[in-house]
């Protein structure tokens, strides 16, 4: 089957989503990304190789970490970075997504890093693109409505690579909102390509999409009966925003049932990590005690994202 | 065509430098064969610590046309560069465009008092105005592009050149 994100050498043309990508590809981008993590001590916090190269952020989205972390990586790469805030640009004024890319291109884009609210808007960029012979501009997605936020899912596994070293005998377990999260995909995608023995995923029913046992994993009704000797805890905000109805009790009854307290983290293994993807909902879906506690590599996963995605930037910029 | 043995030019290469180190030198190895080198070079000059080592992956001035390739590894310099004299340390010397690559990527360390060129071999070739000061063997004909000259480092660790085809 044809892969959209792959050139016909089998190349990363575009990065749209994990599911599907050869472990290879993952695991070439986690190896290049280490290097990287040393630009940040330098004197000179830059390197030349997206020099010339003109970067629009394109986020029809809100966003501040993710949005800040690609700019950043982009400057690290020298690139000159533009980001368009959809608020304040012209989709306000009713123009088409596709007419808002042919103009940039006409600016002389070379990539995108797309945020969109729909599922699939990214996809459609990067159609469109090969559509109209531009194939020499890339596209990142960078979070999908709910379907992809494949950044994400390689920033963490990158992290639990530099804790755990090794993906082979780990036992994952993703709690909380799984139904909205396009950050759950990605992480179950890329953990289970990577070849993570035992993948679970914690979640109340009514925010567990059906069919999710499909992709590979374990599900738990029960956070005690899930968290119980586990190598990584991957926590996921509560997306409130994205919310119609009544899905959920009070926050406050969520917090008691579902939120990761210092009592239940001690199930599982005595060394094992707490991610979270951030922004934190302290008192919802974790405890303060555990977001600042000694398992928490909350902060590094920031860290670390920086360098994941300059490894992305340069390895599609460099095909 | 007979390669000239590699230890014994790393031992006069030694002898060329030992007379004009000063307490500030450093000596910074270009990977992978200027990595081997240079730490011979630390051991042969009775250096204490370890020496610097950079891959010029990240500055390579064909990055737009041949994009990422190899596994770049970190920058890995555990000293300050800020008014050291720096000697950068290859196994060939050929176009000088990687020797270009290290200086851009030496000077994002900080901002030596000198730096300068130190070479195994000098194959001929050159694209940029780049000279070495020191240089153990220069080819009496340079060799044609279809040829790769590199240093090659064997099971015992004894380093030795090879010609290959490019």
């Amino acid at each position: 089957m044809h892969n959209p994100q792959l050139n016909k050498h089998g190349e990363l043309q575009h990065l749209l989503t994990l599911d599907g990508l050869p472990r290879e590809v993952i695991t070439a981008i986690l190896d290049h990304a280490a290097p990287f993590t040393e630009v940040a001590e330098r004197e000179v916090k830059k390197l030349p190789l997206l020099r010339g190269k003109s970067i629009f952020n394109l986020f029809f989205e809100n966003s501040t970490r993710t949005r800040t972390t690609f700019e950043i990586a982009a400057k690290r790469l020298t690139a000159d970075v533009v980001n368009l805030n959809v608020s304040t640009s012209s989709t306000a004024k009713g123009e088409s997504l596709l007419d808002t890319v042919d103009n940039l291109c006409a600016m002389n884009a070379d990539m995108f890093v797309v945020r969109h609210a729909a599922s699939g808007a990214p996809v459609l960029i990067a159609q469109h693109l090969e559509a109209t012979g531009r194939d020499h501009i890339h596209v990142i997605n960078a979070g999908d409505g709910r379907h992809a936020h494949p950044t994400q899912g390689l920033l963490d596994m990158y992290t639990i690579r530099h804790y755990k070293r090794d993906f082979g005998n780990l036992s994952v377990a993703i709690v909380g909102d799984v139904l909205h999260s396009r950050v759950a995909r990605s992480q179950i995608a890329a953990l289970t390509i990577l070849g993570v023995p035992d993948v679970r995923v914690i979640a109340p029913k009514t925010l567990l999409p059906t069919g999710i046992e499909k992709m590979g994993v374990r599900t738990f009704n029960d956070m005690r009966e899930g968290l119980r000797e586990v190598d990584v805890v991957m926590m996921l905000r509560l997306q409130n925003e994205r919310m119609a109805g009544a899905l959920l009790p009070t926050p406050q009854e969520y917090y008691k049932v579902w939120g990761l307290t210092p009592e239940k983290l001690a199930l599982a293994r005595k060394n094992a990590i707490v991610m979270h993807p951030g922004p934190l909902n302290r008192g919802i879906e974790i405890d303060s005690a555990v977001a600042d506690g000694a398992q928490a590599v909350i902060l590094p996963q920031v860290t670390f994202g920086i360098a994941v995605r300059m490894a992305v930037m340069s390895l599609l910029a460099g095909q | 065509m007979q390669l000239p043995d590699a230890e014994t030019l790393c031992r006069q290469l030694a002898e060329q430098i030992r007379p004009n180190f000063q307490p500030n030198t450093v000596l910074i190895g270009i990977r992978t064969g200027g990595e081997w080198l240079a730490r011979r070079l630390h051991t042969l000059l009775g250096l204490k610590g370890a020496p610097g080592a950079i891959d010029i992956s990240f500055y390579r001035d064909d990055y737009g046309a041949r994009g990422l390739h190899g596994r770049p590894q970190r920058a890995d310099i555990p000293f300050s560069i800020e008014d050291a004299a720096v000697i950068l340390v290859d196994d060939v010397l050929y176009t000088g465009r990687t020797t270009r690559a290290a200086l851009n990527e030496v000077f994002d360390f900080g901002r030596p008092a000198s730096v300068e060129l130190a070479v195994l071999v000098d194959r001929g070739g050159r694209e940029l105005p780049i000279a070495a000061r020191y240089c153990a063997h220069i080819l009496p004909e340079p060799l044609p592009a279809s040829q790769n000259l590199q240093l090659e480092q064997a099971e015992d660790g004894n380093l030795f050149l090879r010609l290959v085809d490019a």
